[in-house]
C-alpha cells in the first residue's frame, strides 16, 4: 500500500519521479528548483532509484540530453525555473515538434532581470505556445500526482506530446505537506513500460528533423494541434483512472468550487487558488453566488470545459499571475478569445493581474478584489477589462 | 568487432584493403551537397568502419541539408538533427540511453561543423569532455560557416576571406579545438582529413574500440567557401598536410603522436612552401604579406608544441 | 528494459528514410563529364573512395564504371587519379 510522508512540493516530485522510474535524467541546478535534482542524486547513489544521471553543464543541454536519451528508447526526467527554463526554450519546441514523449517539473520563479527567485507563473507561462502539455499544481499532492500522470498522458499514442508540470517556487516547492506516496507495484503496472511513436537505436536506418518543405512541415504541425484536442480526451481518461486506482478526487481539465449555482466565477491557477477558494468561502457565506474555476491542465486550453461553466453567468473574473507586456494576463487572453468562438454575446469578463514576482497575494486580497468586482458588475458599473493591482501591506 | 572483412584477390595476388568494399553501401548518390563537397567523402570513411551501427547525431551545418529534404535523406544509416548548439548534450543522452538498453554495439557519432562545435557548441562540447560520455565527436572543419553562407568562424584561418571579414580577412589566429580536448584530458583526440582516408580510417578504427568522450578534428576543403575549383578537394586537403599547416597526430593514453602521413614534415626542409597551398584558393587572394609571415610563424609555433608534447 | 515502439495515432512525427537521388538525377547539375581511359586504369581505387556522391566503382576485371545518373562533374576523380586516365569533357546538353 502506498505510504503517507511528510514533504516538500520539490521531494513530492522527487518521489513521483522515482515511483515512474525513468532510464535518464539530465538536469542543472536553479533556485527554487535545486532540491528536486539532489533528492534525486540521492536516490541514485543510494539504491533507490535506478536510473542514470547525467549531470549536464546547462539547462540547455539538460532538455538536449533528455532529448537524445528519449529518441533512444528512454524514459527522461528534468526539472528546471525562470532562467534556466528560458535557456532551454529552443530545445523546448524542438522537442514537442519531433513528438517525443517526456516530462519536466517547472519550479516557478519570476523571469529576470533583476535577479528574482521568487514565484509568478510567467516562465510556466512563456512556454505556452510550445506544444506541451502543460499542467500546474495547487499543492504538493496533485504536484506528485500531476507528475505521475504526466507519464502516461505523454506516452499516449493519441497524445506522444511532452508534459511540463508547474508548481510555485517555495510556497509549494520549499513548503512541507502531508502527502501520500502511490504503492510502488500498483505504478508500474499502471504506468507500463515506457511507449513511443518512434526509436532510433541503430535497430534500423531512421532520421528525425531532416529538412522539411513548407506543406510538408505545416502537416506536421497540424498534427501537434490534433494531438492536443485528443489530449484532452486522454487527460481526463488517465486522471479517472488514477482517482479509482489510488484514491483521488481529481476531476480533468478544471476544477469547479461552487460553480453549479454560481452567477459569477473566478478563474485562476496554482497555489494561490487555495486562497481564492477561501475567499469565495466567505463571500458565499455573505450571499455572493459566486464560485470559482481552478485550472488544471492550461494547454490544451479547456476552453470547452469552461464554457459549460460559464456560459449563463454574469461575470467572469480571471486571476493571472503573469503578464504578457503590452498585453493582458495570459489566462484572460486565451479564455477571452476562446470566448468569442462561442458566442457573440459573453458575460462580462474582467483581468486582474497580481502577484507578480512573488508578492504575496491573500485570501483577504481576493476577498476584497473579488467583491469589487461583482458590487460593480451589479450595479450595472463597468469594472475595467483589465488591472494590475500592485498588493501592498 | 571484428566483423569478417571480405578478402578479395586480384592479379597481383595482394589482399585488398577494406575499404572501399565498405564504403559502397552507406552513402547514397544523388545528395544536395555541393559538387566536390568533403562530408560525404569522410560519411564513406565513416561508413566503412560503422556502417549501420552508428547513430549520427547532426546540428545545424552543410550537413543537415547535404542529406535532402522530408520523407527521405542519403544516408543508409540512423540521424538524430538538433538544435545547433546541442549535438554533444544530445549524443550524450543517447549513448547513455543505448547503455541502458544493453546495446553495446552501435556507436552514438556526434557529427557537426566547426561552427557548431568550436563556436556556438563549445559548451556542451566541454560538458560533454568533462563527464567523458561515451561519444565519438567529429567534427569536420571546412574553416568557416559555410551552410549560411561562408562566414566567419573562430576556425577560419588567418587573412582568410568570408562574407563578414570581407576586406580585412580574418585578423584573429585559427582557434585549435584538438588541444582544447587534449587539455580536457579525454580518452582519445585525433586530427585527421579528408586528403588521407586511410589514415582516418584507422583513427576511426582504434575510436571504435574505446569507451569513453573521443574527438576528430577533421580538416575537410570546402570548394565554395575557399574559392577554388571543386576537383581540387583532394589536392588542397593533401597540400595542407604537405605544407606542414594541418599536422596528423593522436592523443591517447597521455600520449602525443605524430601520425605517418605528417611524419615527414617534422623537418621544415621537407615541407612544401605554405604559397602552393595558399595560392590555389581564391580566399587567400589578398592576403598580406605580414599575415602570411604571421601564418608561417604560427605554424612553427604548432610544430614546436608538437615536438614537445611527443 | 522493455519499449513498445507504437505510431502515433494523431499527426506524424518528422522521420525521414534513407533513398537514393534525394535532391533527384544530380547528373543534370554538370557541365563537365568525367571520360575514363580503361586502358590506363591500374586499378588503384583513388577515384572510387574520393568520389564525393559515391558513384565510381573499380572492379579488377573490367575497370571503372560511372553512374552518370548522379555524377555531378566534380573532378576530383580525374584530379586524383595518379595515371591521369579520367579527363573532364565539356558537356553541353
Amino acid at each position: 500500500m502506498g505510504m503517507k510522508k511528510a514533504l516538500t512540493g520539490n521531494y513530492a516530485v522527487s518521489y513521483a519521479v522515482k515511483l515512474a522510474r525513468p532510464d535518464v535524467i539530465a538536469a542543472y541546478p536553479i533556485t527554487p528548483q535545486t532540491s528536486i535534482v539532489e533528492k534525486l542524486s540521492e536516490m541514485i547513489e543510494n539504491g533507490e532509484l535506478d536510473s542514470v544521471m547525467i549531470r549536464v553543464e546547462s539547462e540547455h543541454s539538460a532538455l538536449a540530453a533528455c532529448f537524445g536519451a528519449a529518441v533512444a528508447g528512454a524514459r527522461v526526467f528534468t526539472a528546471t525555473s525562470s532562467q534556466g527554463l528560458l535557456y532551454m526554450h529552443e530545445v523546448v519546441h524542438w522537442a514537442s515538434r519531433a513528438r517525443i514523449p517526456m516530462v519536466m517539473a517547472i519550479v516557478s520563479r519570476t523571469i529576470n532581470a533583476p535577479w528574482n527567485i521568487w514565484p509568478d507563473h510567467s516562465d510556466f507561462m512563456d512556454q505556452r505556445d510550445a506544444g506541451w502539455v502543460m499542467s500546474y499544481a495547487m499543492d504538493n499532492q496533485e504536484a506528485l500526482d500531476l507528475v505521475l500522470q504526466a507519464f502516461k498522458i505523454s506516452e499516449d499514442p493519441s497524445v506522444y506530446l511532452p508534459v511540463m508540470v508547474g508548481l510555485e517556487g517555495f510556497i509549494l516547492g520549499h513548503t512541507t505537506m502531508p502527502v501520500d506516496i502511490p504503492d510502488e507495484s500498483m505504478v508500474r503496472e499502471w504506468l507500463g513500460p515506457r511507449r513511443q511513436g518512434y526509436i532510433i537505436d541503430g535497430s534500423t536506418p531512421l532520421a528525425v528533423g531532416g529538412l522539411t518543405m513548407p506543406e510538408d512541415t505545416e502537416y506536421i504541425f497540424y498534427g501537434i494541434q490534433e494531438a492536443m484536442n485528443e489530449a484532452k480526451k486522454v487527460i481526463k481518461e488517465v486522471t479517472n483512472e488514477y482517482n479509482k486506482l489510488f484514491g483521488r478526487k481529481y476531476s480533468g481539465l478544471i476544477e469547479c468550487f461552487h460553480c453549479s449555482d454560481a452567477k459569477y466565477i473566478t478563474i485562476s491557477i496554482g497555489a494561490w487558488s487555495g486562497d481564492l477558494m477561501e475567499a469565495v468561502e466567505k463571500l458565499r457565506s455573505e450571499g455572493y453566488p459566486i464560485g470559482s474555476i481552478r485550472i488544471r491542465y492550461y494547454r490544451p486550453f479547456p476552453m470547452e470545459d469552461i464554457w459549460e461553466v460559464i456560459r449563463s453567468s454574469k461575470g467572469v473574473l480571471v486571476y493571472d499571475r503573469s503578464i504578457s507586456f503590452g498585453s493582458y494576463g495570459p489566462i484572460f487572453t486565451d479564455l477571452a478569445g476562446g470566448l468569442l468562438t462561442y458566442t457573440r454575446n459573453p458575460p462580462y469578463v474582467s483581468n486582474i493581474v497580481a502577484g507578480i514576482a512573488g508578492v504575496n497575494v491573500t485570501a483577504e486580497d481576493f476577498y476584497k478584489l473579488t467583491k469589487e468586482f461583482i458590487d460593480e458588475v451589479e450595479k450595472n458599473g463597468q469594472p475595467p477589462g483589465f488591472k494590475w493591482v500592485m498588493i501592498r501591506r | 568487432m571484428g566483423d569478417d572483412q571480405e578478402v578479395i584477390y586480384v592479379s597481383t595476388g595482394r589482399p585488398k584493403p577494406p575499404i572501399p568494399y565498405n564504403m559502397r553501401d552507406m552513402v547514397l548518390p544523388g545528395d544536395a551537397a555541393c559538387p566536390g563537397c568533403p562530408i560525404p567523402m569522410a560519411w564513406k570513411v565513416l561508413s566503412a568502419v560503422f556502417g549501420e551501427k552508428m547513430i549520427l547525431v547532426i546540428p545545424a551545418c552543410c550537413s543537415s541539408v547535404v542529406v535532402g529534404t522530408y520523407p527521405f535523406h542519403s544516408l543508409k544509416t540512423s540521424i538524430i538533427h538538433v538544435p545547433f548548439a546541442s549535438a554533444a548534450a544530445v549524443a550524450s543522452g543517447t549513448a547513455e540511453a543505448l547503455e541502458r538498453r544493453g546495446i553495446l554495439d552501435v556507436q552514438v557519432v556526434a557529427w557537426a561543423g566547426d561552427g557548431g562545435t568550436a563556436d556556438i557548441g563549445m559548451a556542451s562540447l566541454s560538458g560533454a569532455a568533462e563527464r567523458n560520455n561515451n561519444i565519438l565527436y567529429i567534427m569536420y572543419d571546412n574553416e568557416a560557416y559555410m551552410n549560411t553562407g561562408i562566414q566567419r568562424s573562430s576556425s577560419t584561418p588567418l587573412g582568410a576571406w568570408t562574407t563578414t571579414t570581407p576586406i580585412k580577412g580574418k585578423i584573429e589566429p585559427k582557434k585549435d579545438v584538438a588541444k582544447i580536448m587534449i587539455a580536457h584530458g579525454v580518452s582519445y583526440v585525433a586530427t585527421a582529413s579528408i586528403g588521407y582516408p586511410h589514415d582516418f580510417y584507422n583513427k576511426l578504427q582504434k575510436a571504435k574500440g574505446i569507451r569513453g568522450f573521443k574527438f576528430i578534428h577533421l580538416h575537410a576543403p570546402c570548394p565554395i567557401g575557399w574559392r577554388f575549383d571543386p576537383r581540387y578537394t583532394v589536392r588542397i586537403a593533401k597540400l595542407a598536410v604537405e605544407t606542414g599547416l594541418w599536422i596528423l597526430y593522436e592523443y591517447h593514453d597521455g600520449k602525443l603522436t605524430i601520425s605517418s602521413p605528417s611524419r615527414a614534415y617534422m623537418d621544415p626542409s621537407k615541407r612544401k612552401p605554405i604559397e602552393e597551398y595558399i595560392k590555389l584558393q581564391g580566399r587567400f587572394r589578398n592576403i598580406t604579406e605580414e599575415l602570411l609571415s604571421e601564418i608561417k610563424r604560427q605554424m612553427d609555433a604548432n610544430w614546436e608544441w608538437i615536438k614537445k608534447h611527443m | 528494459m522493455s519499449i513498445r515502439v507504437t505510431p502515433p495515432k494523431t499527426g506524424q512525427p518528422p522521420l525521414t528514410r534513407p533513398d537514393i537521388g534525394v535532391a533527384g538525377k544530380t547528373g543534370f547539375w554538370r557541365t563537365t563529364k568525367p571520360i575514363v581511359d580503361q586502358s590506363k586504369c591500374t586499378r588503384c581505387y583513388q577515384c572510387e573512395i574520393f568520389c564525393p556522391v559515391n558513384v565510381i566503382r573499380v572492379e579488377p576485371e573490367t575497370g571503372v564504371k560511372i553512374d552518370y545518373d548522379y555524377c555531378k562533374g566534380c573532378g576530383v576523380c580525374a584530379d586524383v587519379c595518379p595515371v591521369n586516365a579520367i579527363s573532364m569533357v565539356e558537356e553541353v546538353k
